[in-house]
């Protein structure tokens, strides 16, 4: 026998590569998501033996196949619950899920929000496209109203998830949104995500560029980012725009655009803070449809981040407390019970 | 006073009462106490679907019976010698149930106009009062007025808190009638209330009262006695089929040395082994209460992949939210246990009442060719040794199995001489630990003489693989779609499963000759039933013999020469005729169907005459 570990300081994101033709459509936004996640792993410092990936069904799932770690491509919209399972009989393990928001938030969803309020310990990467893509064009519960699909001719009449906020009512203790296309940004959600300790949920704005194309442009787009994607920096004003020239004031409860200049000045505006609860429900709730007037722009980053007790080391815990309290099982005196009788 | 002593071979009693009225745990108690005398037993608890279904009604009738002997006993018993009815519904729900000339012991005061009509009885007629129990032996006893009476002096107890009592001074009663010693009891109520001291001592205060009551007044004039049994010299304990399914799940845990990971969501009859593993954390066991019966079995896959022994457990309904995880499991060809309690269905169906009706479930219903082992057991005891053999597939041959058992093993109880640990035969698993000598790449389908793949589980430097619900290349595990890689990899998982039968036992024959008339095959809870009424079949110079299969996935090697041994082939089951098809199927045999679908076990008297019409 060999074994041939690799010490994690020298892996680099070539070690994260495998020998599988990558099958995605070309241009489509996975790819990117993929080298940024490739580009990360080494910096981690995680033995890569000990990294796994698990999936559920969907464009996005293949993921697992491209990565040279454990992985497993489960089934639709479970790969949650498997790896829930993984983690609380392995908590040593770096467990990563990678879904779609189909499979994590239309058949998985039931898990999805279990996953969270339980607090395991994994990162939860779901590429959001808005389509189904796999399935080759039907809308999806992410999809905006009125869209126009194969299964949907005459517009949607679905109100879409507005998944965050399904993160936050989950109780979920990291929430975070990205882009493909912004690969830096995703990098560094990437690694806050594997930092966290507890469920990291990350919505990444994925393109497909074949049953959804630019969806996500005016965010992603050079033109109109700035005015549209708002980033989130702890301990910073929430500033936009071009020229930095625009603002996030609180007025009550209600978040209101504001010219920073005359009237309002950068000490006016809402300072980001990542561990603020309540606000961090407002901040979920900016989620207006870009095509309408007065509309607020869409955060991205870090929203909210709390620590809480992870399940598989309660459940650890609890194990050990038994034994230390009753001592170790013995199979014999399980077995006898409590009553015996003997027949000569 | 002037009693007599009688000795009895054996009796049939059933408590009934409304659900509040204790009647399992008296049924327990008295099994309890039965056992520890060395009699042989078998019990029979039969409760209703609604857990506080309205009181005083037929729907509400809880019952638990009791079969006694000093002979072996294979079944609860068809009819009951005795039945003990705490009010007017518990009466009519059993009365069939009695045999004529039995004995009923009625509460008085639960045959009130209130509970007469809450059991349906016409208006004005009151069956303990009107003749229409003639030929039976009836006691009639005032239980709630006696159980105040004896706690009268308990000032500190509410009435509610008095009747509650009730069913004690029915033990106690009962203990006087079979000559028994109620240090059980107070044994086990000691433990339940020892802190709670008034409710202590007014519970073995009115058991005393019951007791007293049989020993002061004349109501029976006889105390009868049921001697030991002629059991094989060895240590007993009862048990119970659910108990026994977690005993043996962390006997296979202890012997092949991985960890139990229950991923369960509840579901009658199945929930009491998630609550029984619970328990057990001091072996290590994880128990995960999951959101739904698909991330109660996907979460046992995702242990199994992390070299966990992964285990969900279920009854009908939801084993069929699993078909497609069971599926995955295939695919990955890893080990995983799923243990069906089977109940009435189809849907919700009967959730409290027995059927065999999964069996078409487990061996078919999957979409794709699906095969998985299928593994059952005859009795409650028998639950121990086949979920551990069940474990020992799956593990070994790195496929998921499945367990059958049922909601009559699952709740009755036995007498068990249970094994010691050191006698029961290793389990053993090897982890693929890294690369073999020469091999560049870890090839996760590549196949040992048992077909079964090697486990790689995370964790393990230079394994790194990737494996998913998608059809595969063999050997290398990568995604083929290649037409004859896909049907290479059907035959092959087939054949995988076929090949357990090189290493499971032989089909032994239960009882009777290797060649007759008539032989009985049976699966499951059907055993006990079968085994006496062959044996009595046997007993009047029948040729008929009774063989009674673990292994339904494979069979045995030689069970289809065994069937070749006989002119005629009948499968009793409590279903529409399960295993009938699929014997047909296998052997071209031209098998016989019985078949009972009311919830309830076939009886012992059914199959005698069934049976001993065609031999
Ligand atoms: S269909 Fe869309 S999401 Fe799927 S691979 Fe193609 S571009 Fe990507």
């Amino acid at each position: 026998m060999s074994t041939s570990t690799i010490a994690p300081q020298t892996l680099t994101a070539k070690d994260f590569v495998t020998d599988q033709e990558v099958r995605w459509c070309p241009g489509c936004g996975d790819y990117s998501i993929l080298a940024q996640v490739q580009k990360v792993m080494p910096t981690l410092n995680i033995p890569k033996e000990n990294i796994v990936i698990i999936s559920g069904i969907g464009c996005s799932s293949r993921f697992p196949y491209y990565m040279n770690t454990y992985g497993m491509h489960s089934i639709h919209g479970r790969a949650t619950a498997v790896a829930s399972g993984l983690k609380a009989s392995r908590p040593e393990l770096s467990v990563w899920i990678v879904s779609g928001d189909g499979d994590s938030l239309s058949i998985g969803g039931n898990h999805t929000i279990h996953l969270l309020r339980r607090n395991f310990d994994v990162n939860m990467l779901v590429f959001n496209n808005q389509i189904y893509g796999l399935t080759k064009g039907q809308y999806s519960p992410t999809s905006e109203e009125k869209k126009v699909t194969k299964s949907t001719p005459y517009g949607s009449i679905d109100h879409p998830f507005n998944p965050l906020a399904l993160a936050m009512g989950a109780d979920a203790t990291f929430i975070a949104r990205s882009m493909d296309r912004d690969v830096k940004h995703l990098q560094q959600i990437l690694i806050r995500a594997n930092q966290h300790k507890g469920s990291s949920f990350v919505e990444i704005y994925q393109n497909c560029n074949i049953f959804n194309d630019g969806a996500f442009e005016v965010f992603t787009e050079k033109s109109s980012k700035a005015d549209e994607a708002l980033f989130l920096e702890q301990g910073k004003p929430l500033v936009f725009g071009a020229t930095q020239n625009k603002g996030i004031k609180l007025d009550g409860f209600k978040p209101i655009v504001v010219e920073i200049g005359d009237k309002y000045s950068i000490d006016d505006l809402w300072i980001h803070d990542e561990a603020d609860f309540y606000k961090a429900q407002i901040l979920v709730r900016m989620f207006d449809n870009p095509q309408n007037a007065d509309h607020l722009p869409r955060p991205f980053g870090v929203f909210y981040q709390t620590e809480r007790a992870c399940y598989e080391d309660v459940m650890a815990m609890q194990i050990e407390e038994v034994i230390t309290t009753k001592g170790k099982g013995d199979l014999d005196k399980l077995l006898r019970g409590r009553e015996v009788w003997e027949i000569a | 006073m002037n009693t007599n002593e009688q000795v009895l071979q054996e009796v049939v009693i059933k408590f009934a009462g409304d659900s509040g009225d204790g009647m399992q745990l008296t049924g327990q108690q008295f099994t309890n106490n039965t056992a520890l005398l060395g009699i042989d037993l078998a019990t029979f608890p039969d409760f209703p679907a609604e857990i506080r279904a309205p009181i005083g009604t037929m729907a509400g009738v809880s019952g638990f019976q009791l079969h006694f002997s000093s002979n072996k006993v294979y079944t609860p018993g068809d009819s009951c010698d005795v039945l003990v009815a705490m009010n007017a519904a518990a009466l009519k729900a059993n009365l069939k149930g009695l045999k004529k000339g039995g004995k009923i012991i009625v509460n008085t005061d639960g045959f009130d106009s209130k509970n007469l009509r809450l059991a349906n009885y016409p208006d004005g007629v009151n069956p303990i009062e009107n003749g229409s129990l003639e030929g039976y032996e009836v006691t009639k006893i005032d239980v709630t007025k006696l159980t105040r009476e004896a706690l009268k002096d308990i000032a500190e107890l509410g009435t509610k808190e008095r009747d509650r009592a009730k069913n004690m001074f029915v033990l106690g009663y009962i203990y006087w009638m079979y000559n028994r010693d109620l240090k059980s009891t107070k044994d086990f109520l000691q433990e339940k209330f020892g802190k709670k001291e008034v409710i202590l001592q007014s519970n073995i205060k009115v058991l005393q009262a019951g007791y007293n009551y049989g020993d002061t007044t004349e109501t029976f004039t006889t105390r009868y006695t049921v001697e030991k049994a002629k059991l094989p010299a060895g240590k007993y304990r009862s048990i119970m089929g659910n108990q026994a399914v977690t005993m043996g799940l962390i006997a296979a845990s202890e012997k092949s040395g991985l960890p139990i990971f229950l991923g369960s969501y509840p579901i009658t009859p199945a929930s009491d082994i998630l609550h029984d593993l619970s328990k057990h954390k001091a072996f290590g066991v994880k128990t995960f209460q999951a959101e739904d019966e698909i991330a109660a079995i996907t979460s046992a896959i995702g242990a199994s992949y992390g070299g966990s022994l992964g285990v969900t457990t279920t009854s009908g309904p939801g084993m069929t939210l699993k078909a497609e995880a069971m599926g995955l499991a295939v695919m990955l060809e890893i080990p995983l246990l799923i243990i069906n309690i089977q109940r009435g269905g189809p849907s919700t169906g009967l959730p409290t009442k027995t059927e065999q009706s999964d069996l078409m479930q487990a061996y078919y219903g999957r979409n794709g060719e699906c095969p998985m082992p299928i593994v059952s057991a005859s009795t409650p005891s028998d639950c121990f040794e086949a979920v551990y053999e069940a474990c020992r597939i799956s593990v070994q041959h790195m496929t998921p199995v499945i367990f059958l058992s049922d909601g009559y093993i699952a709740n009755g109880a036995e007498p068990w001489k249970f094994p010691q640990s050191a006698d029961l035969k290793p389990i053993d698993v090897k982890f693929k630990k890294g690369l073999d000598e020469g091999e560049e790449k870890y090839l996760p389908y590549k196949r040992d003489e048992k077909l079964a793949r090697p486990w790689a589980v995370p964790g393990t430097p230079g394994l790194e693989h990737r494996i998913g619900g998608l059809e595969k290349q063999d050997i290398t595990g990568n995604i083929s779609y290649d037409t004859d890689n896909h049907q290479h990899m059907v035959k092959t998982r087939q054949a995988k499963v076929d090949k357990i039968a090189d290493y499971i036992p032989l089909q032994t024959i239960d009882s009777g000759a290797a060649t007759g008339k008539v032989l009985v095959i049976g699966w499951g809870s059907t055993y006990g039933s079968i085994k006496s009424a062959v044996l009595d079949l046997q007993a009047e110079g029948k040729s008929v013999s009774h063989v009674h299969l673990r292994h339904i996935r494979p069979f045995p090697r030689n069970l289809g020469d065994i069937i070749k041994n006989f002119d005629k082939v009948i499968i009793p089951e409590i279903n529409n005729g399960q295993l009938v098809k699929i014997i047909r199927d296998h052997y071209f045999v031209d098998a016989i169907p019985y078949n009972k679908i009311m919830g309830i076990p076939i009886t012992k008297t059914e199959l005698v005459d069934f049976i001993g019409k065609m031999c």
